[in-house]
């Protein structure tokens, strides 16, 4: 029921118009069938069914409105939708399901939403999540997070972009977004450690979930391949990623054996794919590279020269401090700390960085690489005081005072 | 990305202010958390009883003890705080130059860590 109600709210917003009236309308019909069809049966439709009850609530709700709003809405909304009431064609159902859901999709992660509300839309209008377990997944009061999507709809109704398939090359530029907001989602549910998130793993699987629809849905797409690959790969580490208390465990000191090897497979056979057939993008590198360290059944097999390479195109078509960050690891393993360091030191000058724990805490890996343990110590505690994570500040502290003379 | 404000203040010099002047100032804390429910940043807030009326707790060899007041003596005195989430900790230092304290007193911003984190 869950997987259908993005295509039930994409028929009603497709017919009327009104995302938010339609979303409360869908929650309803849900509603309703989580009541009748466990007595009644499942109907020979769910679909149509849920898009006829939920069309029903809705015209309710519109005719409740006051008489002037009444007059306005009625004459603009109901009266293309008014003939599409009946049960739809059942021979076109899966391709206008399928192309509901992206254009919900697109329409969640619009341009004139913040990320935050383009999160939190796609996972309460597409991903079908309750507002309270959106707010529990992001640790914020209910109240928040229902304001924050509340605010979202209002935004989208306000840059009354209709709801429309964008054209070339706007579709592009919308899509790169949607991908942005899923790996966002990912990672809000891939770091997650333990304790109070037990919630946030459910966002990894929803993220995953939605990757695999709009795959589906654009199948010659390399980016959403690669996405879909780059999340499989990365979650079949999360395993072997934690110690039971939540302390974090480094790529390198992983128990590999404990790594998915199913999502692993798949996710090798997704990039291996997209990389034969589609233009290079980023999503594809970070699979690839991903791909690289799965196939390695040791640490000290990882073929770190290739991990190399792969970063140095990617800084080529998607250059970021962060991407500079990493790929200075995959040199300093594959030709020495200090071929490591001196990419590092490219990054001193980048106000992006500064403050950033992350360029302390790669120094000092590679500063204990090259056998200088003091100034190792001294750069993972000052990557300690910087960050912001409990596990990473543990885990910098350990570091720090491993070396201890 | 969540920021606590921690708002300080001087009891002293409130309780020297007319009635008009600290309702006006409680009319402008109503209109930012308005502003701040409203845009979906608001995670919570309290304001605290007093300094005067603390406790401060020490453990040492396993005694206990409990001494009156606050733990730093100053004029200036932790008053309430506010958790906003935002999108950057620029955006939380614009929230806290709003807030009235801010003028007067001072606003401590400072990130709240989360349990989430990346493996090396």
């Amino acid at each position: 029921m869950r997987r259908l109600a993005p295509q039930v709210l994409g028929a009603l917003v497709r017919r009327y118009g009104n995302f938010d009236l339609s979303e409360d309308a869908v929650q309803e019909a849900l509603l309703a069938a989580a009541v009748q069809w466990p007595a009644s049966g499942l109907p020979d439709n769910p679909r149509g069914w849920l898009i006829t009850v939920a069309s029903r609530r809705l015209l309710d709700q519109l005719r409740a409105e006051s008489a002037r709003r009444r007059r306005e809405v009625t004459a603009a909304a109901l009266e293309p939708g008014a003939g599409e009431l009946a049960a739809p064609d059942p021979g076109d159902e899966e391709p206008t399901a399928r192309d509901d859901t992206l254009t919900l999709l697109l329409l969640c992660c619009h341009p004139a939403l913040s990320p935050p509300s383009q999160v939190a839309l796609t996972l309460r209008a597409v991903g079908g999540l309750t507002t309270a377990q959106i707010a529990s997944a992001f640790l914020v009061p209910e109240p928040t997070m229902a304001q924050r999507i509340s605010r979202a709809k209002q935004r989208i109704k306000a840059t009354a972009d209709p709801f429309r398939r964008p054209a070339e090359p706007e579709r592009t530029q919308r899509l790169g977004v949607v991908l942005d907001v899923l790996y966002l989602i990912f990672n809000e549910g891939y770091t997650a450690t333990s304790g109070p998130d037990l919630h946030r793993p459910e966002l990894t699987t929803e993220a995953i979930r939605l990757a695999r629809e709009v795959h589906r849905m654009l199948p010659d797409d390399g980016e959403v391949a690669g996405l879909l690959a780059l999340m499989l790969l990365t979650d079949a580490r999360r395993p072997a990623r934690t110690r039971p208390d939540g302390a974090l465990i480094p790529l390198a000191e992983q128990d590999r054996s404990r790594w998915n090897s199913g999502a692993i497979a798949d996710g090798v056979r997704l990039i291996t794919a997209a990389l034969a057939r589609a233009p290079l993008g980023p999503f594809q590198l970070q699979a690839a590279i991903a791909a690289v360290h799965a196939e390695a059944t040791r640490a000290e097999d990882t073929d770190w020269p290739q991990i190399a390479a792969l970063y140095q195109m990617l800084a080529r078509i998607s250059p970021s401090p962060v991407v500079t960050l990493n790929r200075a690891v995959a040199v300093a393993m594959a030709d020495g700390p200090q071929a490591g360091l001196a990419l590092l030191a490219t990054l001193d000058a980048d106000e992006r960085m500064t403050g950033h724990h992350r360029l302390d805490a790669v120094r000092a890996h590679l500063l204990e690489m090259a056998g200088q343990p003091a100034a190792a110590q001294a750069a993972y505690r000052r990557a300690a005081l910087r960050t912001t994570s409990l596990p990473e500040r543990r885990y910098l502290q350990a570091r720090a005072a491993r070396l201890e003379p | 990305m969540k920021y606590m404000l921690l708002i300080y203040n001087n009891p002293a010099t409130y309780q020297s202010w007319t009635e008009a002047a600290r309702s006006e100032l409680f009319g402008e804390v109503d209109a930012i958390m308005k502003e701040l429910t409203e845009s979906g940043e608001l995670v919570g807030g309290e304001g605290l009883a007093d300094a005067s009326t603390a406790t401060t707790v020490r453990v040492r060899d396993g005694v206990t003890a409990a001494t009156d007041g606050p733990f730093a003596e100053a004029k200036e005195q932790l008053a309430g705080y506010l958790t906003v989430d935002c999108e950057s900790q620029q955006r939380a230092v614009e929230i806290a130059a709003r807030w009235p304290d801010a003028r007067h007193f001072a606003i401590e911003v400072r990130a709240v860590m989360q349990t989430a984190g990346t493996e090396a």
